[in-house]
């Protein structure tokens, strides 16, 4: 065993660096390709719940929608139904040796997570629309809002609160594969733990070290992402609006008989 | 007579096979009051969300001053923004506090500015007695608080029209007259009320006119002093003395 400790020095001596720019690597990849994802899965979402007026829209709109939502449609499938490492050696090789177009394995790399992200996101974002009360819905229709009024002050910031935890799965599952982009040449964590433990031939050490910083990048990321989550939630006390200040210095109320668990009652 | 606000002719509502609205004529003017009641199924709930577009009728047509909101070119949103609604379940936003959800529609459909929005807001919210709540949000707040600010937010974007739809029946039972009150005093103040509800002495007392309704048609229509004291019809009469049995 003490040639362990002493395997994980030297490793994190010789290689401290590399490790460290890998990690540096994943982290990027996976931040960019995370949030395009989302970008691109609210994008699709969105357009997957338009709803449909058989009456007032023209035949043309819906003909648009319906080919539009086919072909959104045949995207998720394919890039949910496929390994993001067959993916990339596709698109990669695919654009060059087809399109004639060199995207440089940084494009490539940032392009296939956040096209393979959105995939996901896209069915979460459905889901997570669907989930809203129709009555929210209606509330805003009842006071004269229209559809992109609604999704965009009503149901989107409500499914946006719903999907966080989604959202935090998609970036740590992304911190853990982009380690197959090594396939275009990527230099990530799984990267440099391969250089490194190839040249020492300390396979052990050097995997107990990446399994340490991939799980502290993943931790990192979930904690954050439960502050962000309770800190979306708003206060769970409310300032009773009065125009006694006195009042308010004794400081903030809770109504007597409600708390927040305790939503309707039918 | 003034001229109505709402006339509606020939209104019929199927879903699937189920005929729900069956050839409704029916009218409401300026100021009145008028409350529909009738047994659970009847077609309530249809004929007031016909009436606000949240349904498509099938047939037949809704006058709103004199021109179809049914036909084609009419976009619903911006006749749903002069008529209110509220409902059973109040629909407030639950992303929104108390005086948010009583300014968004302000703001975002009739463009107002925001400090209009806001002092517009502050007076409805005042006037239900809910001012004091302006930061809590909707699931802070109980069933009868709800109601009032959904109350507010509708009387906010101030509509020709409110329609509300069964507004005490989600409530526990002290909680229904605070917003019993605040509906009595709309009446009084001259707001053209189209309501739905199972309070039969509120209906009896506030309404300029009572509609029972059974099985999808309008089945009697009068004074209320007329429909509760002395109803023409057999299944009006079968309905309140069911009612008034429980
Ligand atoms: N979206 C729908 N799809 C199919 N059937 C519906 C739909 N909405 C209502 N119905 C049916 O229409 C009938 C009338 O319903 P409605 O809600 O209008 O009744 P109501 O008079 O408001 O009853 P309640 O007093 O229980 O609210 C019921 O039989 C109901 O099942
Ligand atoms: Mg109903």
């Amino acid at each position: 065993m003490p040639s362990f400790f002493e395997n994980i020095a030297e490793l994190l001596q010789r290689y401290g660096m590399t490790y460290l720019s890998g990690a540096g690597t994943t982290l990027l990849i996976s931040l960019v390709g995370t949030f395009f994802g989302c970008v691109i899965g609210f994008l699709v979402g969105i357009v997957q719940t338009i709803p449909v007026d058989k009456k007032r829209d023209s035949k043309f709109k819906r003909v648009i929608l319906a080919v539009v939502r086919a072909i959104l449609r045949a995207y998720v499938e394919i890039f949910r139904g496929t390994p993001m490492i067959v993916q990339a050696v596709f698109i990669y090789y695919g654009a060059r040796i087809v399109f004639g177009i060199n995207m440089g394995m940084w494009t490539a790399a940032f392009f296939i997570v956040s096209i393979n992200t959105g995939a996901y996101m896209a069915e979460t974002v459905r889901g997570g629309i669907m989930s809203i009360d129709v009555g929210q819905t209606e509330g805003a229709k009842a006071i004269g809002m229209n559809h992109l009024q609604t999704m965009l002050y009503v149901v989107l910031p409500q499914t946006f609160r719903v999907i966080i935890p989604q959202i935090g799965n998609n970036y740590i599952i992304n911190i853990k594969d982009t380690s197959v982009l090594s396939v275009i040449s990527i230099t990530d964590l799984f990267f440099a733990h391969k250089s490194a433990a190839g040249a020492l031939y300390t396979y052990f050490e050097s995997a107990t070290i990446v399994m340490v910083i991939y799980l502290t990048m993943t931790l990192v990321t979930s904690f954050l992402l439960r502050m962000l989550e309770k800190k979306m939630g708003g206060s769970d006390h409310y300032d009773l609006a009065t125009k006694d200040t006195l009042a308010l210095t004794s400081g903030t109320y809770n109504f007597p008989d409600k708390k927040k668990s305790e939503v309707d009652h039918k | 007579m003034s001229e109505p606000i709402l006339q509606i002719n020939h209104l019929s509502k199927s879903f699937g096979a189920h005929e729900v609205l069956k050839d409704i004529d029916f009218h409401v003017c300026n100021g009145d009051v008028t409350t529909i009641i009738g047994a659970s199924g009847s077609g309530k709930s249809t004929l007031l969300r016909c009436i606000n577009l949240l349904e498509e009728p099938t047939s037949g047509e809704i006058l709103y001053n004199g021109s179809d909101i049914t036909a084609k070119s009419v976009d619903p949103a911006s006749y749903r923004a002069k008529v209110g609604m509220v409902f059973q379940s109040f629909n407030l936003f639950n992303n929104m506090s108390v005086l948010k959800n009583c300014m968004i529609g302000q703001t975002k459909v009739l463009k107002r500015s925001k400090e209009e929005a806001e002092a517009n807001a502050m007076k409805f919210l005042k006037h239900v007695g809910m001012d004091p709540y302006i930061h809590a949000k909707p699931a802070q707040l109980s069933g009868g608080m709800k109601q009032r600010v959904a109350i507010a937010r509708a009387l906010a974007m101030d509509p020709e029209i409110l329609l509300f739809d069964e507004p005490t029946s989600a409530l526990d039972p002290q909680m229904v007259g605070e917003v019993l009150a605040v509906m009595r005093d709309l009446a009084k103040s001259g707001m053209t009320m189209l309501i739905v509800t199972h309070e039969m002495a509120f209906a009896r007392d506030v309404s300029s006119r009572v509609v029972f309704m059974k099985d999808g048609v309008i089945c009697e229509d009068g004074a209320p002093e007329q429909i509760f004291g002395n109803p023409k019809e057999e299944a009006t009469k079968e309905f309140l003395a069911r009612f008034m049995n429980n």
